[in-house]
């Protein structure tokens, strides 16, 4: 057992890999809520009032979804869509969900365009420029997704959840693991369930901070 | 992620069934059969559904290297060649992975040294290939004879590293190795590491498991990073590689990754556990007297502790199964009771009793020893002599013998 907690940043100069700190991944049908293993009921409410809570609630989708290399990439493409709409159906005004894929893993130097992608290599830009105070990967290689997720929770505050197609992550303050079409679809419901119920944190210093 | 179908219960080219691997390691019929070490690593690697092995001759795994071409000419590898040094053969591994193949290889002693720039830029690069390290002295003068020293320079590579007490084990583990690093979120190399000749030349009744059943085939698709291919070759990762900027965050970055392997460590822990039936295998935990060995140490022992119950001393003991992940808790647990901790080990620093020292309270309970190297055997009679003469009792010296 662990007291270590997968909180909100800025956390350290260099903050650990949660794995290193005994945070362990949830087995099939869990989930994990800043490290501490939940059921993925309790997760998806979770996730969904974080996203209705956020002032730029922002979904990252990677390269295992941006291309229609098989069936079900193009499926969870369409899903993550649905998700992005139902988002922007259910914000308040003020509230402005984006939208940005990760399409490269490679560092973008001198100079990425944060308004248009983001990178694993140094994430919290994207996240610094547009102010995201939430936001969920999907479709990003496992190790590429745990290299972000440290880094933003190292230089920013923004809430990070992982809808991952395999064991899950440590490093995100929310995961979900084995995801599929149905659990995208299932997290839209649950935002669109929830909306009204939550207030937005309009006037809350949001997540570019530092 | 990828549409892949599950293959179990059909064939493959040779007729073995591709068999769920919890079962077949456990729930199928064994044979016991009276093997060397060298030839168990043949028939675990006809089992495990290998795409690739690489090969270079050193002394003492290149039996098992040339066993395995036998299998590629029966049919059984996908492919299999001679590197030309054992650095070529790590790198021509690493190529073989990034390309989606499972891939085995051999090594030994002044090979794994030679080939060691590798180990950390396997794991760096999450490749889940697998090595057999048959530990021999690495040192000059020449030895070919057994000495663990070499796995004291895998510790901090990254890679997984479990050390093999016997052929059973090496059998069991290989085939369970890929399934523990070939798991997404570990994907990790790992050195499988046995004492040299005493494991690998040895004769001992192995239980197999049937020949015609085999491991699934990798899936590349699970990886946590992404195959290689024309669209994403390893080189295209290196464009603007982090080495040539000078900036907070491409050292962040590089940091970052480091952890991600360290993390991916961490992670074994669970599916270690769950196909090792645990990270140690203990006996008499409540005694006073603990020994904690790992490979063939764990036999000698246990030949000692049987020793010392003639004369009335009770002695526990530790088998220590996977040195990374490390067994932390498990062996403070384990130890907790013990008055004296003696570690006997087959090389001249003790880096087991180092890893032990640090792990458990009240290190001055270690006694790193007895220790033997350059290819000597371990009587268990000097391990006694080492206990009751920790315990202030009278013993004897084997070395005092002859005239």
């Amino acid at each position: 057992m662990t007291d270590y907690r997968v909180l909100p940043g800025p956390e350290h100069f260099l903050p650990p890999a949660a794995a290193s700190m005994g945070i362990r991944l949830p087995n099939p049908g869990e989930a994990h809520i800043n490290g501490v293993i939940a059921s993925e009921e309790k997760a998806y409410e979770e996730a969904a009032r974080q996203f209705l809570m956020a002032k730029v609630p922002t979904i990252f989708p990677g390269p295992l979804v941006l291309w229609a290399w098989n069936e079900k990439a193009a499926k969870k493409a369409t899903a993550i869509r649905h998700l992005f709409n139902t988002l922007k159906e259910c914000v308040q005004p003020g509230q402005k969900p984006m939208l940005i894929p990760m399409p490269d893993y490679r560092p973008k130097y001198p100079k990425i365009n944060p308004e248009v992608e983001i990178n694993p290599n140094h994430p919290n830009l994207t996240i610094w420029h547009n102010k995201i105070d939430c936001c969920v990967f999907v479709g990003v290689h496992c190790h590429q997704a745990n290299l972000s997720l440290k880094i933003i929770r190292g230089g920013t505050s923004c809430y990070t959840i992982a809808m991952c197609a395999q064991a899950g992550h440590e490093d995100a303050m929310l995961s979900f693991r084995d995801a599929s079409v149905e659990k995208i679809m299932k997290l839209a419901d649950t935002i669109k369930r929830l909306k009204g119920t939550v207030q937005p944190r309009l006037s809350a210093k949001n997540g570019a901070s530092n | 992620m990828a549409e892949t179908k599950s293959v179990i219960g059909t064939q493959n080219k040779k007729g073995q069934i591709y068999t769920d691997t919890w079962k077949m390691m456990n729930e199928a019929p064994r044979t016991p059969s009276f093997f060397t070490g060298s030839e168990v690593i043949k028939e675990a690697i006809r089992r495990a559904s290998c795409d690739v092995m690489i090969a270079y001759p050193i002394t003492p795994q290149s039996e098992a290297a040339a066993l395995i071409g036998e299998l590629f000419a029966e049919g059984y590898i996908g492919d299999y060649f001679r590197g030309e040094s054992e650095f070529a053969v790590m790198s021509q591994c690493a190529g073989a992975a990034f390309g989606g193949a499972r891939v085995f290889t051999t090594t030994a002693g002044p090979g794994t040294m030679r080939a060691m720039e590798n180990f950390p830029m396997w794991s760096g690069a999450r490749l889940p290939i697998q090595m057999i390290v048959t530990c021999r002295g690495i040192n000059s003068p020449l030895s070919i004879q057994p000495d663990t020293l070499e796995i004291a320079y895998l510790l901090n590579t990254g890679m997984l590293v479990w050390h093999a007490e016997t052929a059973q084990d090496f059998f069991d583990w290989i085939l369970k190795g890929y399934m523990v690093s070939e798991e997404p979120d570990v994907h990790l190399p790992l050195a499988l590491c046995c004492d040299g000749f005493f494991v690998t030349h040895t004769k001992d009744v192995v239980n197999l498991t049937p020949a015609d059943m085999c491991l699934p085939p990798y899936d590349p698709y699970r990886s946590p990073v992404p195959c290689m291919d024309m669209e994403c070759p390893p080189v295209r990762m290196m464009r603007d590689p982090f080495v040539m900027k000078s900036n907070y965050i491409s050292y962040a970055t590089h940091a970052s990754w480091q952890q991600e392997i360290w993390a991916a460590v961490e992670r074994s822990r669970k599916h270690s556990i769950h196909w090792l039936n645990g990270l140690i295998d203990t006996e008499n935990t409540d005694a006073d007297i603990m020994i904690v060995a790992s490979g063939t140490a764990v036999s000698q022992g246990r030949e000692a502790i049987r020793l010392l119950e003639d004369e009335g001393i009770r002695c526990g003991l530790v088998k220590v199964k996977t040195i990374r992940p490390w067994p932390e808790e498990e062996i403070r647990e384990a130890t907790k009771n013990a008055k004296h901790i003696f570690v006997p080990e087959f090389n001249v620093t003790g880096w087991l009793a180092k890893e032990i020292k640090a792990t458990v309270p009240n290190h001055h309970r270690v006694h790193a020893g007895p220790h033997v190297c350059g290819g000597m055997t371990m009587p268990p009679e000097i391990i006694v002599s080492e206990i009751k003469t920790a315990l202030g009792m009278k013993t004897f010296s084997m070395a005092g013998r002859g005239s």
